[in-house]
């Protein structure tokens, strides 16, 4: 301080004052000295200044130092205080979410559920005795290897997963392992508690995202997929997502379809039952099945088509031969072509270009009445109204009753299932579409067009979801008029034609066979065919359609193997319906006698 | 008495070399120095084994070689400290040189070891770090050049030591290591604040120091994210920074008990960027506490030598040395309580890591010579210059 006082004055000396250098020439001196003179003591001066400026601003980094220093060891006390509690996931991360909302049955029974459990992970640093514990461990799980599993804990892991989900009992076995290494995380797992009922419908679940703490379950098929965003939407506060199904009619259906595909030695076999008014889905059948707790990986080899995951019901496209006669049929009449009296000319074979059409096992029908054609089946009938209706006509028609498109049905399975239309609608392609061929469909497409007709003419768009109030009645396809008589004639193939098997009594059911060979690599196999019944019940007051599809059936039970519709799926059908409509409450009431009515009309 | 009538250095002579060492030599910053790499050495015990047994290598192994670079680092500090201010700057410039030219050559020669980024240069036996030994070198040119540039006469200094800070700067972003280079401007913004920066230029320089920083947030990943992960108020636990600060917490005033901590287990950088960790969680926060002022103590007590430095050079060199020293304790412990963002940088001293404690040794070397008491002949001056 002193220091810049006293050199306030000199620092304005300059370094060559004129006077001194003038003096220092004259005594010979050298003026340069008394520069350097100078320059050493401005430098003292400055010096001195930039110390007393420095030591203010050491000061200043002693000061920031100091806070520093104690911002970091107050902090460090803070944590040191605080209370110690144990990680967790934070938000960040966004949350897994575990909980995932029932599936319920119309009436509200629990078709998919979550269930605690636990899984089950590895810590190797942590592990006291990896040999015992990779010993006891595969004694716990036979499946598991001890070798492969003390390789595991003797590596470089430091985590590793054991067991996705593990049973109370498998727990307390680890447990009682009693090695540190070995750890537990809370699990739910989906749960179907029925097993193997409706398992194509509900799909599955798997785990996604997953973490020590908690683990992402997802949907991976049916419903449990197509509705995966909604079943974990923590906006609906669990409610339960209420499907169609009703649990015990599934279960008829399932039991009655099995026992049928068995008795047929079918490989297959596909049933759906449906609400003719709303088109919700009260049963959706696909055998073989599979059970959905345990879902088996989708095959590798083979055709996907027979793996016990293929939902025949909405995946499974065939050419359902004569049930679509009755699609002709209604159009003829919605058309004004013809009434159920009218006389076609059913004479066979039917040549048109190149193509000879004939009917089963060469009969020949000669001129019979509409509903004549419908109760035998004759392809030459339906293919001469289908040429009077005309190709556009036709694929029109078709399509408003949604057999050229995919179903709209809630599984995510269905999209992917469209029917194979022919690409060129050629007149031969009317012909043959009239009575089933050349166009292959799933049966839940059928179910649904099914009941479009005969439910009074209403488009109904099947589904998976239950409504508590009726879904208002969608676009008109034929008149009630048309809907009746096609009902009445399809009564009549029960009651006098290719389906009197399906005659159960009290229930007035009125459906249509269909038979088709199936496609194989050249041409149609004779001995391999895809059986269909398609009906409604009961016939004067449409409640349910039903769809039963039998996959290369035969019934032995006769002189000669049979594998036409009114031998395998018919009765099948009949069984379903004969079981299932009690249970859907469904009054039985005893119709008037056909003599009766042959009667009242002749009045 | 006799120094002041006669103006002189005050050079006793003929007094040996190791006791004026003694006499001269700031007692309580070596043993602060000595008490910190002590800590280290106990906190190697106990952080570095789960490492060495994930590596292959005895339990030990980090903590003997450790101690073998202590060693190596204390006597470079201790021969350093003895040298006079002239020939550390000497040695500063010639290790600056050297260091300059491997960091250049990093490119060409360096490894990564599979960190993502190319730091180190393999030697073998070990490997070094160009820019921890730059640090010191750095510190002494540019206070050599500072101090030249005060002179009547004397040479831009402060323009050239600013070139060059930037060029170094430009090389470790290259690499990238910011930490460093952040260092490395922070020594630089020091040296000058001490050598008389104006007001008005220092604020400038803030406003350029926070665009720099919002230009590398927005086109280096590795820095954004590093930044994201501090700005965000939740913790993931699952990170570094996650378990140093549960271990932290875990520990509390008197720590779990020697050994028991788990967080070195979880945390692959526990022997090193978070030490502090493995301190708090096993001696809890009182350990933890005496670092701290071992820091500060050795800062503080060297800045408040250096006030009374009358060397321009001495004071600028010293001040860096002090400041760098300190300025890397408190980000590392700074990043460990998430002060600072997460940023790796050493313990001084207390972290595993050959370069690092070398290097730091040779900094304190050069600090201890640097803040060595020195008569700077306040009352002699004045009577000179009255004389003149």
């Amino acid at each position: 301080m002193k220091a810049g006082d006293v050199t306030q004055g000199t620092i304005r000396t300059p370094l060559r004052p004129l006077a001194r250098i003038l003096r220092a020439r004259e005594r010979g001196e050298n003026p340069d000295a008394i520069e350097r003179e100078n320059i050493r003591l401005r430098h003292e001066a400055m010096r001195d200044r930039a110390r007393q400026r420095a030591e203010g601003r050491l000061m200043v980094l002693a000061i920031f130092f100091t806070l520093a220093f104690m911002a970091v060891g107050g902090r460090m006390t803070i944590l040191a205080a605080s209370d110690p509690h144990e990680p967790e996931v934070s938000d960040r991360l966004a949350p897994i979410t575990a909980r995932r909302a029932d599936i319920v049955d119309r009436h509200g029974r629990v078709l998919a559920t979550n269930l605690v459990t636990h899984s089950l992970y590895a810590q190797p640093p942590l592990m006291t005795d990896p040999e015992r514990a990779a010993r006891e461990l595969a004694r716990i799980f036979p499946d598991l290897d001890e070798e492969r599993l003390l390789r595991r804990f003797t590596g470089r892991a430091k985590f590793l997963w054991i067991r996705r989900k593990i049973s109370p009992e498998q727990m307390q076995a680890v447990h009682d392992i009693g090695d540190p290494g070995l750890l537990f995380g809370p699990r739910e797992m989906r749960l179907y508690p029925n097993g193997r009922l409706a398992a194509h419908v509900l799909g599955g679940a798997g785990f996604g995202r997953e973490d020590v703490s908690s683990a992402e379950v997802v949907g991976v098929a049916g419903v449990e997929k197509a509705f995966d965003d909604y079943l974990r939407d923590p906006a609906n506060g669990g409610a339960p997502l209420r499907l169609s199904i009703d649990l015990p009619i599934q279960s008829v259906v399932e039991r009655v379809l099995e026992g049928g595909m068995r008795l047929m030695k079918a490989k297959g076999a596909a049933a759906v039952l449906m609400e003719a008014k709303t088109g919700e889905i009260v049963a959706m059948a696909s055998l073989p099945d599979f059970d959905p707790n345990a879902r088996p990986a989708p095959p590798v080899s083979g055709s996907p088509a027979d793996s016990p995951l293929f939902n025949r019901a909405v995946q499974g496209v065939y050419e359902l031969g004569s049930t679509f006669k009755l699609f002709t049929a209604a159009q003829a009449m919605e058309l004004g072509l013809a009434r159920p009296d009218t006389i076609i000319d059913a004479t066979a074979p039917l040549k048109w270009g190149k193509f000879t059409i004939g009917e089963f096992r060469n009969h020949n029908y000669g001129k019979i009445p509409l509903a004549d054609v419908i109760v035998k089946s004759s392809n030459v009938g339906t293919a001469r109204l289908a040429m009077e209706i005309g190709a556009d006509r036709q694929r029109v028609f078709l399509e408003r009753l949604g057999l050229l498109e995919s179903t709209p049905v809630e599984l995510v399975e269905a999209p992917g299932a469209r029917p194979l239309v022919p690409e060129r609608w050629s007149e031969i392609t009317t012909i043959t579409v009239s009575y089933g061929h050349g166009l292959a469909a799933s049966p839940l497409h059928l179910a649904a067009a099914y009941a479009s007709l005969l439910n009074g003419g209403r488009r109904v768009t099947p589904t998976l979801l239950h409504r508590d109030t009726p879904p208002e009645p969608g676009p008109r396809i034929v008149s009630e008029e048309v809907s009746a008589a096609a009902r009445a004639m399809l009564r009549d193939v029960v009651v006098r034609g290719t389906a009197q098997l399906a005659e159960v009594p009290g229930y007035a059911v009125a459906g249509k066979t269909g038979t088709a060979d199936k496609p194989s690599e050249r041409g149609y196999a004779e001995d391999k065919t895809i059986t269909t019944f398609a009906g409604v019940f009961p016939a004067h007051d449409p409640a349910y359609v039903i769809v039963v599809v039998l996959d290369e059936p035969v019934d032995t039970t006769g002189p000669e193997p049979r594998r036409t519709a009114g031998w395998t799926a018919v009765p099948v059908a009949a069984e379903i319906i004969r079981r299932a409509a009690p249970l859907l409450g469904v009054p039985p009431v005893i119709e008037p006698r056909p003599t009766d009515r042959l009667t009242l009309t002749s009045n | 008495m006799t120094e002041m009538v006669h103006g002189t250095v005050p050079i006793r002579v003929g007094e040996p070399v190791l006791p004026r060492w003694w006499r001269t030599i700031d007692k309580v910053t070596l043993g602060c120095v000595l008490a910190l790499f002590g800590i280290g050495i106990l906190l190697g015990l106990a952080a570095s084994p789960p490492l060495a047994m994930d590596n292959g290598k005895p339990p030990f192994y980090y903590v003997e070689r450790q101690a073998v670079f202590g060693l190596a680092s204390l006597t470079a500090m201790v021969v350093i400290s003895m040298m006079t201010p002239r020939s550390v700057r000497r040695l500063g410039v010639l290790g600056f040189i050297a260091a300059f030219a491997l960091l250049a050559a990093l490119p060409f020669i360096g490894t990564d070891y599979g960190k993502g980024a190319v730091r180190w240069i393999s030697l073998g036996f070990a490997s070094l770090q160009p820019s921890e030994f730059l640090k010191p070198g750095f510190v002494v040119v540019a206070a050599w050049l500072m101090a030249a540039s005060q002179e009547i006469h004397g040479p831009p200094g402060r323009s050239i030591s600013l070139v060059l800070a930037l060029v170094i700067v430009g090389f470790l972003a290259a690499q990238p290591d910011f930490g460093q280079a952040s260092l490395i401007l922070f020594i630089w913004g020091v040296i000058w604040f001490v050598a008389g920066a104006p007001f008005a230029l220092l604020a400038t320089m803030a406003a350029g120091v926070i665009v720099a920083g919002t230009f590398a947030y927005q086109n280096s990943e590795h820095f954004a994210r590093r930044i994201d992960g501090f700005l965000s108020s939740e913790l993931d636990p699952t990170t570094q920074l996650g378990y140093a600060t549960n271990a932290i917490i875990e520990g509390g005033f008197f720590g779990v008990g020697v050994g028991e901590g788990q967080v070195k287990v979880s945390l692959p950088d526990a022997h090193t960027d978070f030490i502090i960790a493995v301190a708090a969680e096993e001696y809890g926060l009182m350990l933890v506490l005496v670092i701290i002022a071992l820091y500060a103590l050795v800062v503080l007590r060297s800045l408040m030598r250096l006030t009374r430095e009358r060397d321009t050079f001495i004071r600028l060199a010293g001040t860096g040395l002090a400041c760098v020293f300190g300025i890397q304790a408190i980000i590392n412990m700074g990043v460990a309580v998430r002060l600072l963002p997460a940023k790796g940088m050493t313990l001084p001293f207390v972290s595993y890591g050959g370069s690092s404690v070398i290097a730091t040794g040779i900094a304190m070397g050069m600090l201890l010579a640097f803040t060595r008491s020195r008569p700077q002949g306040e009352i002699g001056d004045i009577l000179i210059r009255r004389r003149g």
